[in-house]
């Protein structure tokens, strides 16, 4: 069976509308499911409308690519852990880099073999490759960092800017040449200083700014899609890149706005280095005027309160200690507490990260609360328990025009008639700035393991109490 | 109008649509978002089919289109499942 061409163009605006209400669908969880549902119809759509064209005469290769592409992409998501949900995203970006890079030189080779080039097409695949290059190389050192693989501090030497101007420069005057001449060595070196560029571009940025790093190649892959789309006159294409291209650029821009920061200053700024000896955390405490205090203090508290907020970062997810959290959440309720969650968009390592580690510890999505909604409940909250955050409830943000992270919101937690923080050590955050919270009155710290350190309220909990 | 032209005007329209459909989406669901669009930029499939599937391309051009369609489907089947996956546990409280 062979479909024409108008067939094919009103099956891929059928499968377009699709992915538009797909995303659409992630308006609410009630409705996320279907959506995902209407994408990956949109998608079958798409690929079957794609192999009935006339285009398309020769089945091998695509089938073995297919079938080998499903079972691994099949057997990373069933056995990814939701903590490495970065590193997941972040190697899936690269792919999608890597296969505009193949796709834009194979057809150049295509169109080359049928002696049906020209200059604006030229253009187009130059800048399907290099959006693509950047998203591929970029990608892949977001993933080293996230994995461990290469340091998350940030690399910086002096003339690094002037070194990626230079490059950037190069890179458009190979593209040019390439598209007035047709130049199979100005192809081949831009090629290689794209994927230079997307290594330096990503490089000096820090772990911490994670959540925008993730955003920016997520709106990358979606350039990708749009530049190939250009090259094949491929409507579908298009429309799927300047969606994707936009969702990573609003996810971008949200990120840079709950940490006060453009996105330039992201980009070249380098912020935030992951140094910091660790100290014995109770002398260093001592030394500072901070107060320690135990498991059963915390629970003292806990047991009797009207409301706890608890506020999830990084730290919980290193710690896995979300599902205890969930057993403290169920014991504290029988007691007639209300327990909420609370999360700052930029807490973890990418946007929403904290909202699925909590979901998979089955903890109901109407128990948790996003930074506008829930913070002008603080003041009236018995317990707020800080588990594995630091920047995102730091008061320095409001009234220290000094520090570096003056300026950003912030969940205000020092506002609770008792705060306590579950912490490793006197570390300080990501930004390396010292938390004047840990100095206020109403503040104590429980020093250990944030799942070790549950796990006791829990059991102190199921002890009966006092 | 050039073909060029035609692919600039669905670009920007497209653009649009991008732009308040995702913002209506919640932050809650900020991290399936990003798995899903990139399920969806999966969508480079196509041009990595229209790259292999053509009876004259030559061996080079097949070998590259092969590991383009190899990555994209990479990309669609886990991005989709991994999606679905992630969406499946976001429940309300039990009544």
């Amino acid at each position: 069976m062979e479909i024409s061409a108008n067939t094919q163009a009103v099956a891929y605006l059928v499968s377009a509308v699709l992915f538009i209400f797909s995303l659409k669908g992630l308006t609410h969880p009630s409705s996320a499911r279907r959506g995902n549902y209407l994408g990956m119809i949109g998608m079958a759509i798409a690929i079957v409308a794609t192999l009935l064209g006339s285009e398309v005469s020769s089945y091998g290769f695509i089938i073995a690519g297919v079938v080998a592409g499903a079972l691994i992409g099949g057997v990373l998501a069933a056995r990814v852990q939701m903590t490495a949900m970065p590193q997941l995203v972040a190697a899936l970006h690269s792919f999608v880099g890597m296969a505009a890079v193949l796709v834009a030189i194979g057809t150049f080779l295509n169109r080359q073999a049928a002696g049906t080039l020209n200059a604006v097409l030229m253009g187009e695949l130059s800048a399907g490759i290099v959006i693509g290059a950047i998203t591929f190389t970029g990608s892949v050192v977001a993933f080293g960092k996230l994995q461990g693989l290469i340091s998350g501090a940030p690399v910086r030497f002096t003339g690094q800017h002037a070194l990626n101007a230079l490059i950037g420069i190069l890179t458009i005057g190979l593209a040019i040449h390439f598209a007035m001449t047709g130049s199979m060595v100005s192809l081949a070196l831009m090629t290689v200083l794209a994927f230079i560029i997307g290594l330096t571009l990503i490089i000096p940025i820090g772990g911490a700014d994670m959540p925008v790093i993730i955003s920016m190649l997520n709106s990358y892959s979606g350039w990708a899609a749009a530049a190939t789309g250009f090259t094949l006159h491929n409507n579908l294409l298009i429309i799927v890149g300047a969606l994707v291209g936009f969702s990573g650029a609003i996810l971008s821009y949200i990120m840079c706005r709950a940490m006060n920061r453009s996105i330039l200053n992201v980009v070249f700024g380098g912020f935030g280095s992951e140094a910091g000896g660790a100290q014995s955390a109770g002398a260093v405490a001592a030394d500072k005027g901070v107060k320690s205090a135990s498991v059963e203090d915390a629970i003292y508290w806990m047991e009797d309160a009207n409301r706890v907020i608890i506020i999830p970062g990084y730290g919980m997810a290193v710690a896995q200690a979300q599902h205890a959290l969930k057993e403290m959440m169920e014991l504290l309720e029988e007691r007639d507490v209300e327990v909420k969650f609370a999360i700052h968009p930029v807490a973890g390592r990418m946007p929403g990260h904290m909202n699925v580690l909590l979901a998979e510890a089955d903890i109901p999505y109407d128990h948790v609360f996003e930074m506008d909604e829930i913070n002008p409940e603080f003041a009236s909250t018995d317990v707020a328990l800080v588990v594995g955050a630091n920047d995102v409830v730091n008061p320095a943000a409001k009234t220290d025009s000094s520090s570096p992270i003056y300026g950003m919101p912030i969940l205000e937690a020092g506002r609770a008639q008792h705060v306590y923080f579950l912490k490793r050590s006197m570390r300080p955050g990501y930004s390396g700035v010292d938390n004047l919270l840990f100095y206020q009155d109403n503040v104590s710290l429980i020093f250990g393991d944030a799942k070790d350190t549950i796990e006791g309220m829990v059991t102190t909990l199921k002890g009966g109490g006092h | 109008m050039p073909d060029t032209l035609l692919a600039l005007y669905v670009f920007v329209l497209a653009c649009f649509i991008g732009y308040f459909v995702i913002w209506g989406v919640t932050p809650a669901l900020h991290t399936p978002l990003v798995a899903l669009t990139n399920a969806i930029s999966g969508i480079v499939i196509v041009g990595a089919l229209l790259v292999t599937g053509l009876e004259q391309a030559s061996g080079t051009a097949e070998i590259m289109g092969f590991f383009a369609v190899l990555l994209a489907s990479i990309n669609v089947f886990g991005g989709f499942l991994v999606t679905n996956r992630m969406l499946a546990m976001f429940k309300k409280k039990k009544k």
